[in-house]
């Protein structure tokens, strides 16, 4: 497909640039971690007290749903469906590279069998465990035998791990009950367009009741399939989360009729996630040039979304096989080899215990974090800043700037440190050598920040750093990220009152396209 | 003449397993393989074969000249 053709072709608002998108929606802030001042429930970072108590209970411990939880609790994946009933331009299905790191990828497909054993060793070593999803690598609901038995077989072994389902929501409309008598109570749809004219350029075809069908057809049958079902699982009571691919050019302003619509008809949830699209991956995307958006740009249409609904801003886009916190894939651990060799002891009352105790580290994330708030309390200041930070999770500062996967993005002004997304990294240093192409590529994906906080960083490291204008800080190593920040925040805006320093905007930042090269 | 899968392009993905009115369509070693004798080529089942409708990969379910018509066309 020719993009340029895309872009002229394109029906929506073709003035209009995502500047004027974000200005029709001032209206609508944002809230920061001060959770529920305008909304019953504020992004995903929603909160006990936040949101209704039976709404509470389901996502307080899902690290999808939870942006707070994320931090604390792990997910896996099961491959059990390797079948699919579309075509994406974003998905290449030959592609399968256990360095990868994108939905839609997996390494080896299970039996539903196979993948109750693998949740059951998988719960057994990683007490933090609670969700189990299915996402593909093709349809889950393509596949609904292999989907359901897989379910069943875990709701049996072990009663405590909940249970959600990825899907394009062609065939969801077919499995509503289903899902409603199994009790997952978590389903996302990945909706990227409402206007078929739009879908056309983004999926060349759909198979629906043995036909296949294509162009603006296929797409009106899959959005009109998508919207029911969503409904459908609206009035059951079950949470619904979106995602949506920002295809700069394609849909990216669209998203925001995208989000209206979703959210009118009961979506709980919407993230908005880049599109990834590097031509080794063969994705007609891939190959035919198609960018994705830059962080400012992904970030501008997040905000814009956000006054309409929740907006997920710590979606790793993991593949379907991803076993760990966001962000991490232990998925290598739990090979169906090393699996079947195991001897699972699957016991409730260790994981309850470990949970407990993971509970009550969260609670002193919060509660640091109030008490900086309240610190803030009296500040008054236009200033509003994004800084980065190097964690392994549990709300900590506690990642070496080198060893750094990702890296997690805070926007700080006075009404709070409000988590805005992460960025992926190569680890730049590797057994202990730095190494410089891969540290220009940090700061480019951290360009827009004016921090990075961090356990511990070496001297050349700190002084390009400082060359780029981000300031390097080790001195909150190991504490609480978001009262650090904010504490960091406090004497940011006293330097700048007292003319100590020029506060300064930064510019934009890139998107790490690509494989994920794991540090050995 | 059935339906053959060019092994070389089979992602392995089963959608054609999953459709298929004949249950002529198996797993062998990662890839699929159709039985010629089951095949139909979906004649009085469906408009158009199943197989070549659900794949993802272009020109992968193909018709093989090598073998005669199937019995339902003939």
């Amino acid at each position: 497909m020719d993009v340029s053709e895309c872009n002229e072709a394109s029906s929506f608002g073709g003035a209009a640039d995502l500047g004027e998108v974000k200005q029709a929606h001032t209206g609508h802030k944002g809230c920061g971690t001060l959770g529920g001042r305008d909304k019953a429930s504020c992004g995903s970072q929603a909160r006990q007290g936040d949101l209704p108590p039976a709404i509470w209970e389901k996502v307080k411990s899902h690290p999808c749903y939870s942006e707070e939880a994320h931090h604390h609790y792990a997910r896996m994946h099961v491959a059990v469906a390797p079948a699919c009933n579309i075509q994406c331009n974003y998905c290449n299905r030959k592609y399968d590279c256990a360095n990868e790191s994108r939905p839609g990828v997996v390494s080896e497909k299970l039996t539903p069998e196979q993948a109750a054993k693998k949740v059951l060793a998988v719960a057994s070593t990683i007490p933090q465990m609670t969700v189990l999803g299915i996402a593909g690598p093709g349809d889950p609901l393509a596949n609904p035998k292999k989907t359901f038995k897989t379910f069943e077989l875990v709701a049996k072994a072990a009663p405590d791990i909940k249970l959600c389902l990825s899907t394009n929501g062609l065939a969801l409309p077919d499995h509503v009950d289903a899902i409603a008598r199994l009790n997952i109570d978590h389903v996302t749809i990945t909706i990227t367009m409402i206007d078929p004219e739009i879908g056309a350029k983004i999926y060349p075809w759909i198979f629906y009741g043995h036909r296949r069908y294509t162009g603006v057809k296929a797409a009106k049958i899959l959005t009109d399939r998508q919207l029911q079902g969503l409904e459908m699982l609206a009035e059951r009571g079950i949470l619904c989360k979106i995602n949506s691919v920002m295809i700069p050019g394609i849909n990216d302003q669209h998203l925001v009729d995208v989000n209206k619509a979703v959210k009118s008809r009961g979506a709980f949830l919407h993230n908005v996630m880049p599109l990834i699209s590097a031509p080794q991956h063969g994705t007609v995307f891939g190959l035919n040039g198609q960018r994705g958006p830059t962080a400012q740009e992904l970030k501008t249409l997040q905000d814009a979304c956000e006054g309409e609904m929740n907006m997920m801003r710590h979606c790793r886009q993991c593949r379907a096989d991803a076993v760990g916190l966001l962000g991490e894939d232990r998925g290598a651990e739990f090979t169906t080899e090393k699996i079947m060799a195991m001897d699972v002891n699957y016991d409730l009352e260790t994981r309850k215990a470990y949970q407990a105790k993971v509970e009550e580290e969260r609670a002193a994330t919060v509660a640091a974090k109030q008490q900086k708030l309240a610190d803030l309390a009296g500040e008054t200041s236009d200033i509003n800043l994004l800084v980065a930070v190097a964690s392994k999770g549990s709300g900590l500062i506690n990642e070496h700037f080198g060893h750094a996967k990702e890296f997690q993005v805070y926007e700080l002004s006075t009404s709070g440190a409000k988590f805005v997304g992460h960025r992926r990294a190569d680890p730049y240093c590797q057994g202990g050598y730095g190494e410089e192409g891969s540290l220009a590529t940090i700061i480019r994906m951290i360009n827009d920040c004016h921090a990075v906080f961090v356990a511990k960083i070496g001297g050349c490291p700190k002084s390009e750093l400082i060359k780029a204008g981000i300031e390097p800080l080790d001195q909150y190593a190991h504490e609480f990220i978001e009262k650090s920040a904010l504490a960091w925040f406090k004497s940011y805006l006293a330097k700048v009152q007292s003319g100590e320093i020029q506060h300064v905007e930064r510019g934009d930042a890139a998107i790490r396209q690509g494989a994920l090269i794991s540090a050995a | 003449m059935p339906f053959k899968i060019i092994a070389s392009q089979c992602t392995g993905c089963s959608a054609c397993e999953l459709e298929c009115p004949n249950v002529a369509i198996s797993e062998k070693g990662g890839t699929f393989v159709i039985d010629p004798k089951k095949c139909t080529e979906c004649i009085g089942h469906f408009d158009e074969p199943q197989c070549v409708a659900v794949c993802p990969v272009d020109n992968t379910c193909v018709l093989d000249p090598s073998l005669p018509r199937s019995q339902a066309r003939a």
